[in-house]
């Protein structure tokens, strides 16, 4: 199908799309990468009567890595992300995630602050973003404000973002010392929407300790989730004295909204869950024994 | 709600006034008659409109012709030998049987070429994550990451 008519907006300043965006309120939307905005019109799922595209604002894109944190500007597209040097030298989650999205003509236009923004609860960079802390800065008619991934999502394909608010960047924390990085997730052919996925970030002490623990799980709620009481469970505990299936299982236990369709029962969604939770956990922590 | 826009497709500069809603795909099929692109799904799914923009093979039912404004395109058409006859990559499909009906050939041969300029020399499951935004509903696959692993074989 064709989408609905519109008039387009190619801004070249954040300033003039949030200046559009009040403007035009909620019959404007913001246009990224396009590649889940675009099918959505095509199917005639949403239509707006003003697109405001961010591609020519130049100050939206770049990867910048300082010593405690890498800033990536909203519009750096997932093809950017996954040739850059620094992000796989300081982000290996976010590297790792990036070739389960779509595959490679998607991530040649699709951005990390389109995926973030649109936050799918299966979508791969929303469950990263909140594994690893990351900060999203949103310039709105009042000025900048900085949200903690951990409240930036708030339901279904909802988050903070205000009508008139453009995602500029996100600051993802750079973790030091002894850690691993996994991603592991199920999808019934690569590149689609996940069953379940999970994502792990691990620090050990000196003594295979564990220092902290981050689990984040991906299609199995309305939103990106943090498996808090898995977590928990494995804080200060002996890599060896882990029983991973155990932290699969209460990975699961908390979760009170698992989608369940066609696709896949919520039973079985929180059983694929458990099992790329072990997995992640698995061979998280077994990079993170072998960093110096 | 019209806009004028400028692109050049396959070396050709092309203009024309046209309602931001249409996608470059209608764009090169309707606008410039090169029909080449085929539309399966029209909303990201098939890759049969896969076309380079800027070099970089893209979805085109996914991108509005206004996005191209200025910009470079290579369709299909455009992949030929130049003395029109076919590519490497195009020869290595008709050879291994990479094609029956063809309706998503164009679509193959566009991120093919892509992937094999990027990287040569890929490995088959590099091959396999290549093919995966493409389908096709008639070869089963095989006969087509052939002709990759072939094209890729004759080029070097």
């Amino acid at each position: 199908m064709k989408p609905t008519a519109f008039d387009y907006h190619a801004p070249a300043t954040t300033a003039e799309a949030v200046s559009l965006l009040a403007q035009h309120g909620d019959g404007a939307k913001v246009l990224a990468g396009g590649q889940s905005l675009v099918p959505l019109l095509a199917l005639r799922l949403t239509s707006f009567d003003h697109l405001i595209d961010l591609g020519g604002i130049s100050e939206l894109q770049g990867i910048d890595a300082s010593n405690g944190s890498v800033r990536i500007g909203a519009m750096t597209t997932q093809a950017a992300i996954e040739r850059s040097v620094e992000v796989a030298s300081a982000l290996p989650l976010l590297a790792r995630a990036t070739p389960f999205i779509g595959h490679f003509q998607i991530r040649n236009r699709g951005t990390i602050g389109g995926s973030l923004a649109h936050a799918d609860p299966a979508a791969e960079y929303p469950a990263v973003a909140l594994t690893l802390d990351a900060e999203l800065e949103i310039v709105s008619p009042q000025g900048t404000r900085t949200v903690p991934a951990s409240q930036f999502f708030t339901g279904l394909w909802s988050t903070e973002l205000e009508e008139d608010n453009v995602l500029t960047a996100v600051k993802l924390p750079r973790w030091s010392g002894r850690c691993g990085f996994a991603i592991e997730e199920f999808a019934r052919r690569h590149g689609d929407f996940a069953i379940a996925g999970a994502t792990v970030a691990v620090e050990l002490d000196g003594d295979d300790h564990v220092r902290r623990c981050h689990i984040g799980l991906l299609g199995l709620g309305a939103t990106p989730e943090r498996a808090t009481e898995a977590e928990a469970a494995l804080m200060n505990a002996h890599v060896d004295a882990v029983d991973a299936g155990e932290i699969g299982r209460l990975a699961m236990e908390p979760l009170e909204s698992v989608p369940s369709d066609l696709h896949g029962s919520a039973d079985y969604r929180r059983r694929v869950g458990a099992a790329v939770v072990e997995r992640a956990w698995r061979t998280a922590s077994k990079e993170a024994r072998g960093a110096a | 709600m019209q806009r004028e826009v400028e692109m050049t497709v396959n070396g050709t500069a092309r203009r024309n006034t046209i309602e931001p809603r249409l996608t470059l795909a209608d764009f090169l099929r309707e606008r410039c008659g090169l029909t080449g692109t085929h539309l399966g799904c029209e909303h990201g799914v098939c890759g049969a409109c896969t076309v380079l923009l800027d070099g970089e093979a893209v979805r085109s039912c996914l991108v509005f012709a206004v996005q191209a404004d200025g910009r470079e395109v290579t369709t299909i058409e455009g992949l030929s030998a130049p003395d029109g006859g076919l590519s490497q990559v195009q020869e290595a499909f008709r050879e291994n049987h990479g094609l029956q009906c063809g309706f998503c050939t164009p679509g193959f041969v566009v991120s093919v070429t892509a992937l094999l300029r990027d990287n040569p020399h890929p490995s088959d499951e590099q091959i396999r994550a290549g093919l995966s935004g493409n389908l096709c509903r008639c070869t089963g696959y095989q006969g087509i990451i052939a002709a990759v692993r072939a094209a890729s074989d004759a080029e070097h």
